[in-house]
């Protein structure tokens, strides 16, 4: 059951989205992320739109998983659309005491709404069809201008690394810990929220003290394999862009050109 | 030609204790040992008897607190030597689980090699290479996670074969494997000894897994009892059933059946031999 849970969600089905450079699709989605929240009349907002449609399609992953990472903030989106609709400011189509809907007021919540779908689209676009170990390289290569300011970026990168190889590890573990308390007559599906919290402390307990365990090995192992730090570090693996980076580089550039235009002129 | 050399090794280690002021425990007790290149050599004993110990200061993991170690005639108490002497002997830990570090097998195999600064090209050769020794390349692109404990132990064999050491030390590899897992380890590593010569120090607790190497060396209370082939070794059953230490079940039943009065001059170790020493005596 613990064990469905899935963690970076990588969805392999060779789109040409799959194929792009990891960097270049980090950095195309820092880019969208400035656009959609520069996006000012319902023009450009409807690129903005079509581009989250457009991206889904690329991406070849089924529909259905994209509603799945949607539903996680079905509530954020209710609940903020709903208090732009009252907080807007003009003449109230509708008022009763305090509470009025203003036209401005709508026009707020369909920018909000549709902004934070957008956004949560294109970043599940990026984790369905970029690989964990792609994700952490790229980051890893896009943030080394920040090792000059003394940030230890090789070390973050490795403890991504470290994280998503124990994650699966950790999660039967879990599942194992929490089957042997049952077993040993632990209740942990009744009463109240505070009592099932309660009943977690014998899971979470023996999974520190394994985490620790397997810590104290996997650091032995590594010094076996003569890990010394980042420096003079080699990687196998090269990441190259090629011509279809160009190419999808080229395309997002004249979509933002795009939603720049259709906010200055129309 | 000498490989390792452990000359009076002593390692004792500091307990602290609230009622009397700290007593050293000997855990290795003025042990002298040499290890021939290409050897296979096997190290038994039952728990405490510091077999671990002794494995973890073949790459300098553990330092000696008396006498000392020579790789290749380095002491691994000099630090400028760690590194060198950990590119030459890779220890491949109990636990399968605790020593992958990357998602992906092939990069897990990478990990040593890239660390070393080798060339990308290179470490790609390296890494098909180590994977096809112990027969997982078809798995390089798949996640650890997934596999038994036997894959994953070879996995981790493979990532210290990619940093093409000359002697691999491997501490208790099967004891958390199911007896398929354990025959793939160690036929995967009696291959590497035969085929790539590579210098194979197998720490165990399960003696039927010692009867391929070329000497067994036995180990109790951080000394050593006795050492030899494994038909020598194995022939003092009285000696290793005192130490509470058993003997290959092939080995156990003849014995028995000698001293029930059949005629037997030396000892079978594993059942082959003793098919064929029971088949000769019964015709």
């Amino acid at each position: 059951m613990i064990r469905d849970i899935t963690l970076g969600q990588f969805y392999p089905s060779g789109s040409p989205l799959h194929r792009l450079d990891p960097r270049v699709k980090v950095l195309m989605l820092i880019a969208s992320i400035v656009v959609i929240f520069c996006t000012f009349n319902f023009y450009a907002l409807g690129i903005v739109a079509a581009l989250a449609v457009a991206s889904i399609i690329l991406s070849r992953v089924p529909v259905r998983l994209f509603l799945k990472s949607l539903k996680a903030i079905i509530f954020v989106v209710i609940f903020t659309s709903i208090l732009n609709v009252f907080y807007g400011q003009g003449d109230p189509l509708w008022q009763w005491g305090i509470l009025k809907i203003t036209w401005p007021g709508i026009q707020n919540a369909i920018f909000v709404t549709v902004r934070i779908i957008t956004l949560v689209i294109l970043s599940s676009t990026l984790t369905f069809t970029t690989s964990p170990t792609d994700l952490t390289d790229a980051l890893e290569r896009l943030m080394k201008p920040l090792s000059l300011l003394g940030i230890k970026v090789h070390e973050i990168a490795m403890m991504m690394t470290i994280a998503l190889r124990f994650v699966p590890t950790l999660l039967e573990e879990t599942d194992k810990i929490m089957s042997a308390q049952k077993a040993r007559g632990a209740d942990m599906e009744s009463g109240n929220l505070i009592s099932r919290i309660k009943a977690l402390i014998p899971v979470l307990i023996p999974l520190f003290v394994s985490a620790f365990r397997r810590a104290y090995d996997l650091a032995m192992a590594m010094e076996c394999r003569c890990y010394q730090g980042g420096s003079g570090r080699t990687r196998m693996r090269k990441l190259k862009m090629s011509y279809r980076d160009l190419i999808g580089t080229l395309i997002l550039l004249t979509v933002f050109a795009g939603i720049i235009l259709c906010n200055i002129f129309l | 030609m000498e490989f390792i050399k452990a000359e009076n090794l002593t390692f004792s280690y500091d307990v602290e204790d609230n009622q009397q002021p700290n007593i050293p425990v000997k855990v290795i007790n003025d042990l002298n040992l040499s290890v021939k290149k290409g050897e296979f050599l096997a190290v038994i004993g039952h728990n405490g008897s510091g077999k671990s110990t002794l494995s973890k200061h073949f790459n300098g993991i553990l330092l000696p607190t008396g006498g000392q170690i020579l790789v290749d005639g380095m002491s691994t108490s000099e630090e400028d030597n760690v590194y060198k002497i950990r590119r030459k002997v890779g220890l491949v830990l109990q636990n399968p689980d605790n020593q992958l570090v990357a998602s992906i097998i092939e990069e897990d195999v990478a990990f040593g090699p890239e660390n070393l600064g080798i060339e990308p090209e290179r470490i790609r050769e390296l890494v098909d290479s180590a994977l096809k020794a112990v027969d997982m390349y078809e798995y390089r692109t798949h996640s650890p996670h997934k596999l038994s404990g036997g894959q994953k132990q070879r996995i981790a064999i493979a990532g210290i074969l990619a940093m093409e050491p000359d002697c691999i030390v491997l501490d208790e590899p099967t004891s958390m494997l199911d007896p398929k897992g354990r025959e793939e380890v160690i036929r995967a590593v009696t291959k590497l000894n035969k085929e790539r010569g590579i210098t194979v120090i197998l720490i165990t607790h399960n003696m039927d897994e010692t009867v391929d190497c070329d000497r067994v060396v036995v180990m109790d209370k951080g000394e050593i009892l006795t050492e030899g082939t494994p038909h020598e070794v194995f022939a003092k059953v009285e000696l290793l059933k005192k130490h509470r230490l058993d003997v290959p079940q092939a080995t156990e039943l003849c014995k028995r059946l000698r001293d029930f009065g059949l005629p037997m001059e030396t000892l079978p170790i594993d059942t082959d031999e003793c098919i064929k020493f029971l088949e000769e005596v019964l015709s």
